[in-house]
């Protein structure tokens, strides 16, 4: 053990790099192993006509008929009404906390509940309170815990109706949304979860209904250590890229988190289903390779976001910083910069918001990287089902913008893209912006509600703001978390930021699936577009580019780039 | 007419989620966590799930996962190994509360933390009886739970002479005592190496008492 620990003397900066680089190795043989299996599985789950028992249970419960398929419309309000009634019972769930068992006393405001709600049906997790000050046990199981499946199953719903759109010809129908969401929720989160819970706790992660414990340190000071149903929640967490933690400090506690295998295994648990489903598409429209092409544009914005954050965390250029000696403020030890770095990255470019360090007090290029990550679109590989579609959505416009250029009707995997299908691509695109330019400019124009919030002043201060609106309607849930949002302004204007910005894009997808799925199939000619190699990859990384870059180089001037070049 | 037939489905589609949620809500709110809990009762899984609690003496001390600076008594005579600075603290070091969690949130460019970063060090060097240059990051910086249970390899380092100092013990006894609870990175790969000071300090106080 004393070895390694001269051999770090030696050469620090050297071993650091080659064990960090390592790490990210395992990690991306990890998931290439399971790559084709799982994502085979993820396929077969959609596209089985088989129900398992407990489904059938469950649909005559709920009174619905598995075998009958839906509209567009009929999807799309299945969706939306599933999203209103989840956000209406978290909210009670959340106000009548005093009623329910193992509350442990604490209660939950009428703001807080709203924003908590909204945050948790969107997959979001954005979290504008305390845990272990306002949250028990049961509003975190039965509430958070629910929507942490059910958000995460949503999301994987609408991603394969809009696959169905692609590979189904001239009809009208893209699947039943119940039978999408229960499988889902039955085959793929539930047994995994479980699985990795139980993984969890033999590393270490608390699991206990316990509200904490009490110690006498070795000084004789008494302590309460606080204690919470941990390991069930951090399992679904991360595979449903959700990232509300049952403890503040979120997957940096130790409770939540406890060592370098933990950590390991939780970045790989929120990247494994957004990075399989691209072999989804490709097994489910019959062509691996342009699942591949996806996935390998994912990749490059993953490995250039990876490089550019490890990298400015390794050389900080903030006064503290330099005098500390390193960029360790809000890092904890046993992860150090490779592993923080590795999961800020991993957490922003799924939708997950999960944090293992504290972005704010990251460097000025440094928490660009995940700023800019999110700003994508979350596309690298984004959400649980959200980064499939958007990607999907993203690679419409590429074709459209090459067919622009030279001429020609665009088609993409088989489907013509005429002015409806651009159309609806575009709503989906830039709802995002929207929101995060409106929402951030108006914070910034009122300073009796920004003023106050900002832990850090300066462009610093803006990034703070910034990132608070990019992380809600990307519905990440992450935070430069020294804002303070408990006002009603942040906590209304947020939740309306994630409430459009889950939905409106789901809407504007559905509705393009609906338009693919009626089309018939177009022939590949010599004049299509082949969108399996490096070409069209290119394309689409442009594009995706072009898109984020146009958008917020003005926002990002002001705040983290100002202060990177400080 | 296409929209108040849409409305109608959307009404009755409302219907039919509202009863799906309740399902899955006694699936995966209820019976799933408990079974997670459930398990984790078994031997060897329970001592974790409950939160790592370390005893000594038959008293529960602590847990080998939080990390919660402790306070001596007479500062000029300061036995412990000390953890690092937790956001939580009320002054610029000593100990969290490990009721709650999280970092600073402070920016490396933000004056507060400029100070706080340099109050820390001189305390530290004064407190070991070293320039100021030779305390390690880890020391004079927050960590993000605010309850990290390790510091570096280095800063216990520079902590062994004091502590054998104050705990009449050879200081070989003290590094020895270091070097046996080092761990390096996982697979050799994996995180970073890091020293438990709860450890540390119970087999400090073990050595004493022998």
């Amino acid at each position: 053990m004393r070895a390694d620990v001269f051999v770090a003397a030696e050469a620090p900066v050297m071993t650091d790099i080659v064990a960090g680089l390592a790490q990210v190795g395992l990690l991306v043989v990890a998931l290439a192993v399971v790559y084709r299996p799982f994502g085979g599985y993820l396929a077969h789950v959609f596209t089985t006509e088989k129900h398992w028992r407990v489904e059938q249970a469950i649909y005559r419960l709920v009174r619905v008929n598995p075998d009958s398929e839906q509209r567009w419309p009929t999807y799309a309000a299945g969706v939306l009404g599933f999203g209103f009634v989840s956000a209406l019972l978290l909210y009670l769930i959340q106000r009548f906390q005093p009623l329910l068992p193992l509350n442990f006393g604490r209660s939950i405001p009428p703001g807080m509940a709203f924003n908590t709600a909204v945050s948790f049906t969107t997959n979001t997790n954005w979290q504008s309170y305390v845990p272990e000050q306002v949250m028990g046990d049961t509003v975190a199981m039965a509430g958070l815990t629910v929507q942490n499946f059910v958000s995460a199953a949503m999301g994987m719903a609408v991603a394969v109706a809009v696959i169905r759109g692609f590979v189904r010809f001239r009809t009208d129908r893209l699947g039943n949304v119940w039978v999408d969401l229960t499988r889902a929720t039955v085959r793929i989160l539930l047994p995994i979860s479980f699985a990795f819970a139980i993984v969890l706790v033999g590393l270490g992660a608390a699991m206990s209904l316990r509200s904490g414990v009490s110690v006498t340190g070795l000084d004789g000071a008494q302590h309460t250590i606080a204690l919470a149903p941990s390991a069930s929640e951090e399992a679904i967490k991360e595979l449903g890229t959700n990232g509300g933690g049952i403890f503040n400090a979120n997957s940096a506690h130790p409770f939540e988190n406890p060592n370098a295998w933990s950590n390991l295994v939780e970045i790989f648990l929120l990247l494994v289903i957004p990075v399989s489903l691209t072999r989804t598409v490709g097994v489910m429209v019959g062509n691996p390779r342009q699942g591949h092409v996806l996935l390998g544009v994912m990749a490059v914005f993953w490995t250039g976001i990876l490089t550019v954050t490890w990298w400015a965390e390794a050389h900080p250029n903030g006064p503290a910083a330099r005098l500390a000696g390193a960029a360790m403020e809000g890092k904890e030890t046993r992860f150090g910069i490779p592993s923080s770095t590795l999961f800020a990255t991993s957490t922003t470019g799924t939708s997950t918001g999960a944090v293992n360090s504290m972005h704010d007090s990251y460097s000025g290029l440094g928490g660009a990287g995940p700023l800019f990550h999110m700003l994508l679109g979350e596309i690298s590989p984004g959400g649980v089902g959200t980064g499939v579609y958007g990607i999907l959505v993203l690679a419409i416009i590429a074709v459209f913008l090459a067919g622009l250029m030279v001429g020609r009707t665009p088609e993409y995997l088989g489907k013509k893209l005429g002015r409806r299908e651009v159309t609806f691509a575009s709503i989906s695109i830039l709802a995002m912006p929207l929101l995060v330019l409106v929402g951030t400019g108006l914070a910034l124009a009122l300073p009796a509600v920004t003023g106050s919030s900002l832990t850090n002043s300066g462009a610093h201060g803006l990034s703070e703001v910034l990132y608070a609106y990019t992380s809600t309607a990307n519905n990440n849930g992450s935070a430069f978390a020294g804002l303070t949002v408990t006002n009603d302004f942040y906590q209304s204007t947020l939740g309306i930021a994630m409430v459009f910005g889950r939905f409106v894009p789901i809407l504007a997808t559905l509705a393009l699936a609906g338009s693919l799925a009626a089309q018939r199939k177009v022939p590949e000619t010599a004049g299509t577009l082949p969108t399996t190699g490096p070409l069209f990859a290119t394309m689409l990384t442009g594009a995706a580019l072009l898109v984020a870059a146009l958008t917020f180089v003005p926002a990002l001037a002001l705040g983290p780039i100002a202060e990177a070049l400080a | 007419m296409i929209l108040v037939r849409w409305f109608s489905s959307l009404v009755r589609q409302t219907g039919a989620g509202l009863r799906l949620l309740l399902v899955l809500t006694v699936v995966t709110g209820v019976l799933y966590p408990l079974a997670v809990w459930g398990v984790s009762r078994a031997p060897g899984l329970v001592g974790k799930a409950e939160g790592s609690v370390v005893r000594a003496g038959g008293r529960p001390v602590g847990s080998a996962l939080i990390g919660v600076d402790l306070t001596a008594a007479d500062p000029a005579h300061d036995p412990w190994f000390h953890t690092r600075p937790s956001a939580s603290a009320n002054d610029p070091l000593g100990p969290g509360d490990p009721s709650t969690s999280g970092g600073s949130n402070l920016a490396a460019d933000n004056a507060k933390l400029v100070d706080l970063v340099r109050k820390r060090r001189a305390a530290i060097a004064d407190r070991e009886g070293v320039p100021e240059a030779a305390v390690p990051v880890d020391a004079v910086t927050a960590s993000a739970s605010g309850v990290d249970p390790d510091i570096s390899p280095a800063y216990a380092d520079l902590q062994v002479a004091r502590v054998a100092r104050v705990n009449g013990l050879p200081e070989q006894v003290v590094r020895q005592i270091v070097d046996g609870h080092v761990r390096g990175r996982v697979l050799g790969v994996l995180g970073e190496p890091a020293v438990n000071v709860l450890d540390l300090n119970l087999a400090v106080r073990q050595a004493v008492q022998h």
